[in-house]
């Protein structure tokens, strides 16, 4: 049902698709580190049901069980990559909402600062190539070419 | 009989756009000046019959005509005036009308105010936009046509989605519309550019102030839709990453950058090729960002095939039009000339910069939207790209740039002084520092992230500041003189003051928001308080209250300050919509300064008790205010008088080259 609606609302609008009910009272943690902890695992963690929501955005029945989940996992002792492993394995990469680098993830995390490098090498080649240009005195135009100039400017302000 | 109007003036428009598509460019292969001049009145009437269309629809929409299926599916004759109104375009059809009318609305002012252009030009860039609203008509005529009727027609309609019953949806999509469909002027030109062979910094002149139109209006349409998820969808983010948000985040990127490269081509005539291929991916990741958002394609690759007319159809707009443009770029680019020679160090340096990072920010929400699209698609493996990553690409590219942008405007063209430039920010970066400190000192060895941007955010709006007082002397000269002097300021100096200022409140806002906000989860009976910074609220009980077409559960709420003064009242609610049996939360903001008390409810209890989500958001609002004041600074630069008077006449040059010889 909310699915349907939210269709709706992604087809027009550029406001993100959710009706976030967050984390429920009766789900937090007494002791309070271990809530907070709970928090932020909660953020990193999708709603598998949902369309781009942490499970602590979530109101759907899924994101409160795994929320319930997660506090299980810290209560029982685990580590924050304990838990996350955990989830892991039972739901697939998918759960995760910042993906593991592996082969699969190779390019997601290395486009960015790649292309950025990239563009940054091209940028210093093209200021050396300019420079080198800079210090060569500039070719006379040849008759043809001053034709065609007069040509082109004539054109610009006609038709 | 209005929708089968609307129907057919949507025809007739298809057809005036196939004749303005055609005819000009025919006119500037044969040097016909009665061919090309055919542009403007086809632009005129193509508008005209768009409009037509529009208005046929919002009449059908007024009087609640159900024999229209659109309007028998997303209205109801209880819903307020406005939202009725507004849910023309609360729908993907409806949408698609509006999206064509600002589009011929655009190639219609072009066709008015582009007296000062060269005719081929005008043609030609006319004919292109003629291309985009022909595809747009035919997409609209084939595959989603808002005038399809109903043989029974049913007494009462659907209703709108209840999210979307709201007054953002009057600003929000015409905005967000204007931004992208305004970024198409940019692209025509481009390519009619690319056609021609031949580009000028007077090309940049002419191009500039549609850019910096569309930009604003992106920018207020983004920052709108960004409060609207804030207070509608009940925790208080207001920004989420999403593939919806980064559809519209990409074209406002690219466009920015834009936005700054035309400065350079048009003051120094360098960065042509560069500036041309960045009109033509703004448009593109505007129609992508139309398109593939309504395709269902990013939610999952399955839901293409709910509709695989439509989505075959939008397939191939985004090929030919995005394929074809960067082909025709391919070929025609080497032709154009390269000019205008700077200095690393220099403002066209600092520009470039600008633009390498935008670019790959741009490029890193890309690929971060559609990699689980391509990896699904290639592998048949499902990851999911979430605000983590983000937070960790966009933000290590965000930070230099806003480090840098006090620079830019303090740097000569050609070749800067860098020292000279870092002097004059020395005061701007000695109030960062201490701001950075005081933040540090006051969170108390929280994140030291946190400090750092807001650092970040305070050098920005005190570098904007330095901009101005550099410019007109303020600290040397009487004051008097310095009035004067910020007077005869060009609007434009003042406008990048403004949007760079409302850059480092933007950036302020989220830090704060974000890092020094708090939050209080609890469940409450009536009586009970819950403190947070300096408030306590207390539940004074629920009561039930009747909307025009909706039912509220309304929990009251007293706020005080924690010594006692009472402040005020605030009542969020649950609101059930009974046509669509559904519950929306609405929450209470109660604004302090520029921070913001914000109380949700979730469903009330069994024991009468509400579940109660109460935020403090501090400095939240500077967000938008900063948007608001980029909106501001893009206005004062449109009114540059050099801009209002467009380029100089091409006439004037060849009078005077031939008095010289």
């Amino acid at each position: 049902m909310t699915r349907i609606f939210l269709l709706g609302l992604i087809l027009v609008l550029s406001v993100p698709a959710s009706v976030g009910a967050v984390v429920q009272p009766d789900e937090m943690l007494q002791n309070p580190v271990l809530e907070a902890r709970a928090r932020t695992l909660s953020q990193q963690l999708r709603c598998m049901v949902c369309q781009n929501e942490s499970i602590d955005e979530s109101d759907a029945p899924l994101a409160h069980d795994l929320r319930v989940l997660v506090r299980e996992r810290l209560q029982a002792g685990d580590s924050d990559a304990q838990v996350l492993d955990f989830l892991v394995a039972r739901y697939g990469e998918f759960v995760l909402l910042k993906p593991r680098l592996s082969w699969r993830t190779a390019m997601l995390w290395g486009l960015p600062p790649g292309l950025l490098l990239i563009g940054i090498t091209l940028l210093v080649v093209a200021a050396a190539r300019r420079r080198g240009r800079a210090q060569e005195p500039a070719p006379n135009l040849t008759a043809a070419e001053q034709a065609r100039l007069k040509k082109i400017l004539t054109d610009s302000g006609g038709s | 009989m209005i929708a089968e109007l609307g129907h057919y003036a949507l025809m007739l428009a298809l057809g005036l756009a196939l004749i303005q598509g055609t005819m000009p460019i025919v006119g500037t292969r044969t040097n016909d000046p009665v061919l090309m001049s055919i542009a403007v009145p086809t632009a005129l009437a193509q508008f005209a019959f768009v409009a037509t269309a529009f208005t046929a629809l919002a009449i059908c929409y007024v009087i609640s005509d159900f024999s229209v299926l659109n309007v028998f599916e997303n209205s109801n004759s209880q819903m307020p005036f406005i939202y009725r109104l507004t849910s023309i375009w609360g729908n993907h059809e409806g949408s698609m009308i509006l999206w064509v009318s600002i589009l011929t609305f655009f190639g219609a002012l072009v066709a008015v105010f582009g007296n000062n252009l060269p005719a081929v030009l005008k043609a030609n860039a006319l004919a292109v936009q003629a291309w985009i609203a022909a595809a747009f008509h035919l997409f609209i005529l084939m595959t989603s046509n808002p005038f399809v009727r109903i043989p029974q027609a049913p007494f009462e309609g659907q209703d709108l989605n209840p999210i979307l019953q709201d007054p953002g949806l009057a600003f929000h999509p015409p905005l967000l519309y204007l931004g992208y469909v305004g970024f198409s002027i940019a692209f025509s030109f481009a390519i009619a550019a690319l056609l021609e062979g031949r580009i000028d910094a007077a090309w940049a002149r002419w191009v500039r102030p549609w850019v910096l139109g569309a930009w604003m209006c992106l920018t207020v349409g983004i920052a709108g839709g960004s409060y609207w998820a804030y207070y509608t969808l009940g925790w208080g983010g207001f920004w989420f990453w999403d593939p919806v948000e980064n559809a519209s985040l990409m074209p406002w990127l690219a466009g920015t950058a834009l936005l700054h490269s035309a400065v350079v081509m048009e003051k120094r005539g360098a960065l042509k090729i560069w500036t041309i291929l960045l009109a033509i991916l703004t448009f593109s990741l505007s129609l992508i960002g139309t398109f593939l958002v309504r395709s269902g394609v990013l939610t999952s690759v399955h839901t293409f095939a709910n509709d695989p007319m439509r989505g075959v159809f939008i397939l191939a707009i985004l090929v030919v039009f995005i394929g074809g443009a960067l082909a025709l770029y391919g070929w025609r680019a080497p032709l154009l000339k390269q000019g205008g020679l700077f200095a690393p160090i220099s403002r066209e340096g600092a520009l470039v910069f600008n633009n390498l990072f935008l670019t790959t920010a741009c490029a890193s929400v890309f690929i971060g939207t559609l990699y689980p699209l391509a990896l699904e698609a290639l592998t048949g493996a499902k990851i999911s790209v979430g605000p983590p990553f983000f937070n960790a690409t966009f933000g290590p590219l965000f930070i230099p740039l806003t480090v840098v942008m006090p620079l830019g405007p303090l740097l000569g063209w050609k070749r800067g002084d860098l020292l000279g430039a870092a002097q004059r920010l020395l005061a701007a970066a000695i109030l960062a520092m201490l701001a950075m400190a005081a933040a540090f000192a006051i969170e108390q060895g929280g994140p030291v992230l946190a400090p750092f941007c807001a650092g970040v955010a305070v050098i920005v709006m005190a570098g904007a500041v330095t901009d101005i007082a550099e410019r007109t002397l303020v600290l040397r000269l009487p004051f008097r003189v310095a009035l004067r002097r910020a007077i005869g300021l060009p609007r434009s100096a003042w406008g990048t003051a403004f949007a760079h200022f409302g850059v480092g409140v933007t950036l302020l806002g989220i830090v704060a928001a974000t890092a020094w906000g708090s939050e209080r989860i609890a469940e409450m009976k009536v009586g009970d308080n819950l403190d947070i910074a300096r408030y306590r609220i207390t539940f004074t009980g629920l009561f039930g209250r009747q909307g025009p077409n909706y039912h509220d559960i309304v929990g009251r709420f007293i706020v005080r300050r924690v010594n006692g003064d009472l402040i005020g009242v605030m009542e969020p609610s649950r609101r059930t919509f009974p046509t669509r049996n559904m519950t929306t939360t609405e929450a209470a903001l109660m604004t302090r300064g520029v921070s913001q008390l914000y109380v949700s409810l979730g469903d009330p209890l069994q024991n009468g008790n509400v579940a109660v989500r109460l935020y403090f958001k501090p400095q939240v609002l500077l967000i938008w205010l900063g948007a608001a004041l980029m909106f501001a600074g893009g206005a004062l630069s449109l009114s540059d008088r050099r801009l209002r008077v467009g380029a100089p006449q091409p006439a004037k040059t060849k009078a005077a080259l031939h008095s010289a010889g």
